[in-house]
């Protein structure tokens, strides 16, 4: 029962970090309550098909295409988790004031729902699919200790949602005025550790080079099956031993991001102060 | 922000590429072979002896009804393997040394350890 436990517990956790740390950052978009259990819903529904299906999905691309499904989930994820970081860095303060439907902006909060969705839902479909996995296995042979394990499964479950809430809960009593940077770095750190992943899927797929393998190894200080390595694996994508091209994705998908989100808070902030500007300028050759 | 969407379009297009780039290159290396079967919940064979500093290529093929997880933390490797379906996994090159694995899924008889020599 225990070692179910853990197992579910392992896999909810991560869905349900991202998921808190999307739907605090999400808070103040009208609507998002809808979104964020449509994502849900489909996430499951993805779950049972692609669990239901894994065999197909495995023998696909002569015996990777469980490497590249992953990969492509993965990286349609990092590129989402990017667009609203960034989409967040312009809009974030606006939608905090309460000038939530400003002319363009219920296009744009559309958009950054339906992308909310597609999070929530990969992140769901890829941890869901292997609990579905596991649970059936259990199931179909464990036979009279099938309903003790299960229900250590159905604990492991619970614990994974409480502590998915628990940040989400905790997220939201940061005062405003951080209330954006924080959300802003953990988004972009799951992002990165995600892209970290994908990489390790390709690597195992060989696809990519492991580059220097492994490029470190503090398994012995902070294992990855500890309380506190499975945390941080699915907050900020630690591995106790990475590849050397794991770093690479995280390092590239860090500086994007970042730069990204600059370029477009500077965008942003130009375009509101032009008039202002101007006027400084025309003081200065005044003077 | 259109200026800028191009920007980001562009720099995602030259990551395609470069990936592209490293897979047909990666792609051309010869790797050596072996074979691992999951019966009954185990592994056979349960220690596997394999050159070190070289890749390797593992078929795993899973002979049981039910699905399994091959995990290993040493060798930082995850795969599910459908009930009566096979698999594939890249390892190493490895610096010679013992690399545990185990199942998931049925951890308490599904353990095994990959020897790098």
């Amino acid at each position: 029962m225990l070692g179910t436990l853990v197992i579910v517990f392992r896999e909810v956790l991560e869905a349900a970090l991202l998921i808190g740390i999307v739907a605090a950052a999400t808070r103040s978009i009208p609507g998002r309550n809808r979104w964020l259990a449509a994502g849900l819903l489909a996430g499951l529904s993805g779950a049972a098909l692609v669990a239901a299906f894994t065999d197909v999905i495995g023998s696909l691309a002569s015996g990777i295409g469980q490497e590249l499904f992953n990969a492509i989930v993965l990286g349609i994820a990092v590129l989402m988790l990017a667009w609203h970081n960034i989409w967040m860095s312009t809009h974030g303060a606006e939608l905090a004031a309460g000038a939530r439907t400003v002319g363009n902006d219920i296009r744009d909060g559309r958009r950054e729902c339906s992308i909310l969705l597609v999070v929530v839902g990969l992140a769901v479909l890829r941890e869901g699919s292997e609990t579905v996995l596991f649970l059936y296995g259990i199931a179909a042979s464990e036979g009279s200790r099938a309903s003790s394990m299960l229900a250590g499964g159905a604990i492991g479950l619970a614990l994974g949602v409480a502590v998915g809430y628990t940040i989400y809960a905790g997220l939201l009593r940061v005062p405003l005025r951080w209330f954006f940077t924080a959300t802003g770095v953990l988004v972009l750190l799951l992002a990165a550790g995600l892209a970290s992943q994908a990489a390790r899927f390709l690597i195992q797929a060989d696809l990519l080079p492991s580059l220097a393998a492994p490029l470190w190894d503090t398994s012995a200080i902070l294992p990855e099956a500890s309380i506190p390595g499975m945390l941080l694996h699915s907050l900020i994508g630690y591995d106790a031993r990475p590849a050397g091209m794991q770093l690479v994705f995280y390092a590239i998908v860090l500086v994007l991001i970042s730069v990204g989100m600059r370029l477009a808070n500077r965008t942003n902030s130009v375009s509101k102060k032009i008039e202002p500007q101007l006027n400084i300028q025309q003081k200065g050759s005044a003077s | 922000m259109k200026n800028f969407e191009n920007r980001l379009t562009g720099s995602i297009g030259l990551g395609l590429l470069v990936s592209g780039w490293l897979v047909a290159t990666a792609a051309q290396a010869a790797d050596a072979e072996y074979q691992l079967v999951i019966q009954d919940h185990r592994f056979v064979p349960a220690e596997l002896t394999v050159p070190s500093g070289k890749k390797i290529k593992l078929n795993i093929e899973n002979r049981d009804a039910t699905p399994e997880e091959f995990e290993s933390h040493a060798l930082n490797r995850e795969k599910v393997i459908a009930g009566k379906s096979a698999g594939v996994i890249f390892i190493g090159p490895l610096t010679p040394g013992r690399y545990p694995f185990y199942g998931e899924f049925n951890q308490k008889t599904a353990q095994g350890v990959i020897v790098a020599k």
